[in-house]
This record gives structure tokens, C-alpha cells and sequence, in this order.
């Protein structure tokens, strides 16, 4: 059979595959590699919402420092579970971290520091066809989205408005921002029930959400400002009014977000590192200052808004605080 | 003419009309599957060429996304500057990897499953078991290749590195494997597996049985029969089994997520920074396996999250490219199955 010249080097494979894992021993690092040539690599992971950031900081400080940094995008929770368990060595949050997530992390070893890098406002958004509504106020919002919502129209909003069908878009319950948009529109919710109605498009992806409110007149959604602000022309986003009389209401913008008057549905983000990798790692300590000066131009580039410079000051603050300290040690 | 005849005549016309209808019927099956691939390439080519966006708001830059430089650069923040190169770079060595792993181990099963084994109670339920995990969702081996490769059921802490000596130096695998190639590229094989197995079982059984009888009665042992005849005549079909099952291992997202591949990186498997590297500097490629990685459908996917229109468009080019390259496979699959199948000289 002429087939036999393919079949030797299959043969020769397998028997050094088998041979190599018979022979595998103690790895020792060749002599010169370690120590200054070879740099550590910085592990990001955690939520979608920070991840944009992230990717954009990794960047600009790959090009300053030639650092190489990953970023996973995980999902806040899962990249909460990352970090406890030393697979990265920072984490992005959209949400704060949870008192089950500091024990996990305590219980390991690992303390995580948590440091603000940004805001985002949750947008309220419709079809810029929509040339009724400019204003829903939280008790409305509650109305509409809470567990067997009897709200099914427009008109069930406001009397005046047109009896069409009102399409949902929202993001899916793993989401941060969902998290924080139940929490500080429906509050509360009893266990074992759904936090809100559940007859909506769900999807993980908010650019999904994006389409669909741009498809539709009738539509709604909410998410990430980022979101909206990459698409202001497609989009229209609905002032917010805590009171009934939305006498007070509030439109999503750079700056109602960071004043903190866009309520109640700015919120921070988060980036959580460990002090174990902070302290052990250059490269980690170094990729966090970077994140909390020159990384802060990324943040408004990507889309959210910046906190004030006070903030931020204080955040490096803590930071240098904790460097210095290790040092003492 | 009588009425037999008329009958007769009315009769052959109706079934040549039932054979017509159903030869359209088959004609329109096979044009509808064209016709959506058509559609989707002619709307991607559009997206990604920036000739016309039907989803672009007027804030979207159209523009021709499919340059040189997407081949080339590292992913960036700027749509403009960003590149797949990594995610090429990580999926051909995942490739080349789940290979390495899934096709000794698939196509030794089928054998023993078609040559050696028995038909009793055992071998119909392993085989009912192969066929079952073929339709597994591709996430619970995502899930699976995260406890038992990426973290080893926790059982390791601070474990010294494994080296595994060969020609030209130490291959170096951390314990546990955590996200490198090496676990994805494990994931990926127990997905394929099944997928292998059931395309080489069905290979070796269109093998003709008097080929089998010929040879051990021509003083052949078993093994022989089987390594120069029988795996020989069912090549062909092996290894067009295999590319389809590494071309669907090669599109995979979701268990590469689960088992934490990152989904931004600016440096190439093995901080490659030239194809030559591979070449010249042999620690490059010895590195490889214990590296972090990309893959194409990730980068895909970690586009079409971007909050930026631009990325959507982008993400159709890297679509595009990825595409070719799955054509690219298929058309070996095509070519192996030609070349290897006319070799047969009995």
C-alpha cells in the first residue's frame, strides 16, 4: 500500500505523544528567562458593561509601558469568582460587590479593594418615532416593569397616549444592570417570584437592544449609557421624574450623571482588585495607577462618563496608601 | 384506441407529473440553502465593505473594513485600528491542538467499536452514549472543561509547573491547566469526539468485509488487516469526518467563554510577534500550549457587544474572514476525500 508513508509520521506521533506523557517531569525555567525578561501579563475579567474600558486602559497601557494586560468579559459574578480563586487579578464590576462574594474571597485569601473608575446612567429609551412620551417618572417605570405588570399599552400609562402595544427590551437577569435597574425601580421582591414581568425580549447583548428599540415605534428599553450615546441619532432617551408630577425630571446626560441629579439611575462602576496580587505583582500595581490617571481619557472616549476628579483622586490615593504600606512590610 | 389504453395513457402522463414535481421539490431544497448563504454573504459583504449598512445610524463611519490591517493588528478600542490577528494566530493553534488530541483518540474508538469489539449489551450502550453526547449543547463541555482541566476540581494549590521534554527543549504545562490552549484545545476535542468517532465508525464500515476476509486469509494478523487495509480504504471518509468536526470546533464561542479564553489580548500564542519566531526561536513554540488565547469567534462576539455602530461592521468583516477560512477547510476535506480515495489500488 503506497498509503503507508502517510501512515509512518501517525504512527511516529502517537508513539511520542504516548512516550511524553510517560516522561513528563518537573518543568524548570530555562536559565535568563525569568526574573526581568519575561513580564508578567495582567488578567482582567468581570463585567460586560466595565470590559469596554478595560480594553481601551489594557491599550493605552500596553502602548505606555509595553505591559500586555488580558481582558476576559465574564459577567460581573463570574469574574467576582475569578478573582477569589487567583485566576485574575482584577476584576470590573457594574454593581457592588456582594457580602456572599468578600467572604468567598476571604475565605481564599484574598482581599479585594474595591476603587470607582466611572459612571453610567441606565437609559430609558424608545423609538425617536415615539413623539408622545418624553418623560416617564419612577412610579410609572415601576408600573411597567414590575412582576404581572397589568400595563399592556401605551394608553395604560397615560390616558392620552396611543393604544399600541408596547414593546419590551431589557437586559437578561445575569446582567448588572439589571441588578441595579430592579433594585432601584421595583425594590424589594419576594423570594421565588420573578423581580419583574417577564413577557419582554431579553437579551445579553445590549447592541440586541439597541436594534430592537430602533426597529420599532412602539418600543422600550433600557441600558447602558454607552449605549445610547453611541447611537443618540437612532434613539431617543426619556427624561426621568421621581416625583408624579415629573416636575423633576431629568434627562440622561454627561453631565446630570455626573452630578448625580440624573436619578435614581446613575451609578458607579467598579474595578475590584486584590491586595495579594496588588502587592506581589508591578505589573498590577503599575496597570491600577494607569487606570486611575491616563486610563481615565478611556472612559469618557468608550462612552460613560467620568467621576470627579476628587473621587478619582482619592481612589489613586488609597491605592498609593496600600503600595506604600506594603513597602514598610 | 381503447379504453385500457387511454386509461394507460392518462395514468403514465400523471406519474411523469408527480416525478417532475418531485425532482422541483429537491430543486428548490437545495436552492433555498444557496439562497440563504447568498444572503447572508451579500448582506455581510455589504456591512463589512461599507458599500451600504441598512442598520447604520447617520453617526456610523461607512467604510471598507476589510483591510489588510484586520489581518494584521492587534485588537484595539479603535475600530479603525483594530485587528484579529490574535484571534487568527489562537484558533489555528487550537485547531492544530484539538487535532493532535481528538483524532488518535476518536478514530482508535471507532476502530475498536467496528474491528474488535463484540455486539453485546456493553458496546450498544457505549454506543448509544457516543451518540447522545454528539448532541450535547456545546456549553456543558465548556462547563465540564472548566472544573476538570481549567481548575482540576481545585485539587491543586501552588503546584509547580509540569515540563515535558522534547527535541528542542521543555514544553511547560501549569497544574491545573487554568484558560490556556491546552484547555481549550481538551474542551474542544471531548466536543468533537463523538463527531469523529461516529464519521470514522460509518468510514470503516462502507470498507468492503471481502477485503478483510482476503487479507486474513492471506496470513495477515488483525492488525495488519486493519492498519494497511481497512484504515487505508476508509481514510477518505475519516478525514472528511474530522475537518467537519474541527470546522465546527473552530466556529465555537460559547465553551471558550465558560472556560475563561479572555476576549481581549494584544500579544499572539506564545508572545509570538513574527510567523518567522516560530521558526527561529524555538521557546516561542514550546510556549505555546500553556498560553493565553483568543479565537476568532470571540473577537466576533466581543465586537458585536461593543456600545460603537462601527464594531458591528467590523464584526461582519472578521465574520467574512472567518468564513473563508472554514471554506478553506472544507475545500480540504473536499480535496483529501478526491486525492486519497483515487490511491486505492487493490
Amino acid at each position: 500500500m503506497k498509503l503507508r508513508k502517510f501512515m509512518f509520521p501517525t504512527q511516529l506521533c502517537l508513539v511520542l505523544f504516548t512516550g511524553l506523557l510517560i516522561c513528563g517531569c518537573k518543568y524548570e525555567e530555562p536559565a535568563g528567562e525569568n526574573g526581568a525578561g519575561a513580564k508578567y501579563v495582567v488578567q482582567v475579567a468581570g463585567s460586560s458593561t466595565v470590559a469596554p474600558v478595560s480594553e481601551a486602559v489594557a491599550e493605552a497601557f500596553d502602548n505606555a509601558t509595553k505591559i500586555k494586560t488580558n481582558v476576559a468579559t465574564t459577567g460581573t459574578g463570574p469574574g467576582m469568582e475569578k478573582l477569589s480563586r487567583k485566576e485574575c487579578d482584577v476584576a470590573g464590576a457594574s454593581r457592588p460587590i456582594k457580602q456572599k462574594e468578600i467572604e468567598s474571597c476571604k475565605a481564599a485569601g484574598i482581599e479585594p479593594i474595591e476603587l470607582k473608575i466611572g459612571l453610567d446612567g441606565i437609559s430609558i429609551v424608545v423609538n425617536p418615532q415615539n413623539d408622545w412620551c418624553d418623560t416617564l417618572s419612577v412610579e410609572q417605570l415601576k408600573k411597567l416593569w414590575e412582576f404581572e405588570s397589568k400595563v399592556k399599552t401605551w394608553k395604560d400609562l397615560n390616558p392620552q397616549w396611543p393604544d399600541e402595544e408596547i414593546k419590551l427590551f431589557g437586559p437578561d437577569k445575569v446582567s448588572g444592570t439589571f441588578d441595579y435597574f430592579i433594585e432601584e425601580i421595583i425594590g424589594d421582591v419576594p423570594e421565588n417570584q420573578s423581580p419583574c414581568r417577564t413577557d419582554y425580549t431579553q437579551s445579553v447583548k445590549d447592541t440586541m437592544l439597541v436594534e430592537g428599540v430602533k426597529g420599532n415605534k412602539y418600543a422600550l428599553g433600557y441600558f447602558g449609557f454607552a449605549y445610547y450615546v453611541k447611537n443618540k441619532d437612532q434613539l431617543k432617551a426619556l427624561k426621568i421624574a421621581t416625583k408624579s408630577d415629573l416636575s423633576d425630571s431629568v434627562a440622561p446626560t454627561s453631565e446630570t450623571i455626573e452630578n448625580g441629579t440624573y436619578k435614581p439611575l446613575s451609578r458607579p462602576l467598579f474595578i475590584y482588585v486584590s491586595r495579594q496580587a496588588l502587592l506581589a505583582k508591578p505589573e498590577v500595581a503599575e496597570f491600577v495607577k494607569f487606570y486611575l490617571t491616563e486610563g481615565q481619557k478611556q472612559v469618557s472616549e468608550v462612552g460613560y462618563v467620568r467621576l470627579p476628579e476628587e473621587t478619582i483622586k482619592a481612589a489613586e490615593k488609597k491605592v498609593l496608601d496600600i503600595l506604600e504600606e506594603g513597602e514598610k512590610k | 384506441m381503447n379504453q385500457a389504453g387511454l386509461q394507460y395513457k392518462r395514468r403514465l402522463k400523471r406519474r411523469h407529473l408527480v416525478s417532475r414535481m418531485f425532482a422541483i421539490i429537491c430543486i428548490i431544497s437545495t436552492w433555498f440553502g444557496l439562497l440563504v448563504v447568498a444572503l447572508l454573504l451579500i448582506g455581510l459583504m455589504f456591512k463589512a465593505t461599507g458599500i451600504f449598512d441598512i442598520t447604520a445610524s447617520s453617526q456610523t463611519e461607512l467604510r471598507n473594513w476589510l483591510t489588510p490591517h484586520l489581518l494584521t493588528n492587534h485588537m484595539s478600542s479603535h475600530p479603525e485600528k483594530a485587528g484579529m490577528v490574535a484571534g487568527i494566530w489562537g484558533s489555528f493553534w487550537l485547531m492544530v491542538m484539538t487535532g493532535f488530541f481528538s483524532i488518535p483518540l476518536g478514530v482508535g474508538a471507532a476502530v475498536y467499536l467496528e474491528e474488535y469489539s463484540r455486539e453485546n449489551l456493553f458496546t450498544k450502550f457505549i454506543r448509544l452514549n457516543i451518540a447522545n453526547l454528539a448532541g450535547v449543547p456545546s456549553i456543558v463541555f465548556g462547563i465540564l472543561g472548566l472544573t476538570v482541566f481549567a481548575r482540576m476540581f481545585s485539587l491543586f494549590h501552588d503546584f509547580p509547573p509540569i515540563g515535558i521534554p522534547v527535541g528542542i527543549g521543555m514544553i511547560k504545562i501549569p497544574i491545573p491547566f487554568g484558560r490556556t490552549l491546552l484547555t481549550g484545545s481538551l474542551t474542544l476535542s471531548l466536543m468533537i469526539l463523538p463527531i469523529i468517532i461516529i464519521a470514522s465508525q460509518e468510514a470503516l464500515r462502507s470498507v468492503p468485509q471481502s477485503i478483510r476476509h482476503a487479507s486474513l486469509a492471506l496470513g495477515a494478523t488483525k492488525w495488519q488487516t486493519i492498519w494497511h487495509q481497512v484504515l487505508p480504504a476508509s481514510l477518505p471518509g475519516i478525514l472528511t469526518g474530522t475537518i467537519l468536526a474541527l470546522s465546527r470546533a473552530i466556529g465555537e464561542t460559547a465553551p471558550l467563554i465558560v472556560i475563561g479564553a479572555v476576549s481581549f489580548t494584544v500579544y499572539n500564542p506564545g508572545n509570538m510577534e513574527h510567523v518567522s519566531d516560530y521558526l527561529t526561536k524555538p521557546e516561542v513554540l514550546l510556549t505555546v500550549p500553556s498560553s493565553d488565547f483568543t479565537v476568532m469567534p470571540l473577537q466576533i462576539w466581543n465586537w458585536g457587544t461593543k456600545p460603537q455602530p462601527e464594531f458591528q461592521d467590523l464584526a461582519s468583516a472578521a465574520i467574512i474572514v472567518l468564513l473563508l477560512v472554514l471554506l478553506c477547510m472544507n475545500g480540504l476535506a473536499v480535496f483529501l476525500r478526491h486525492h486519497y480515495g483515487k490511491r486505492l489500488d487493490w
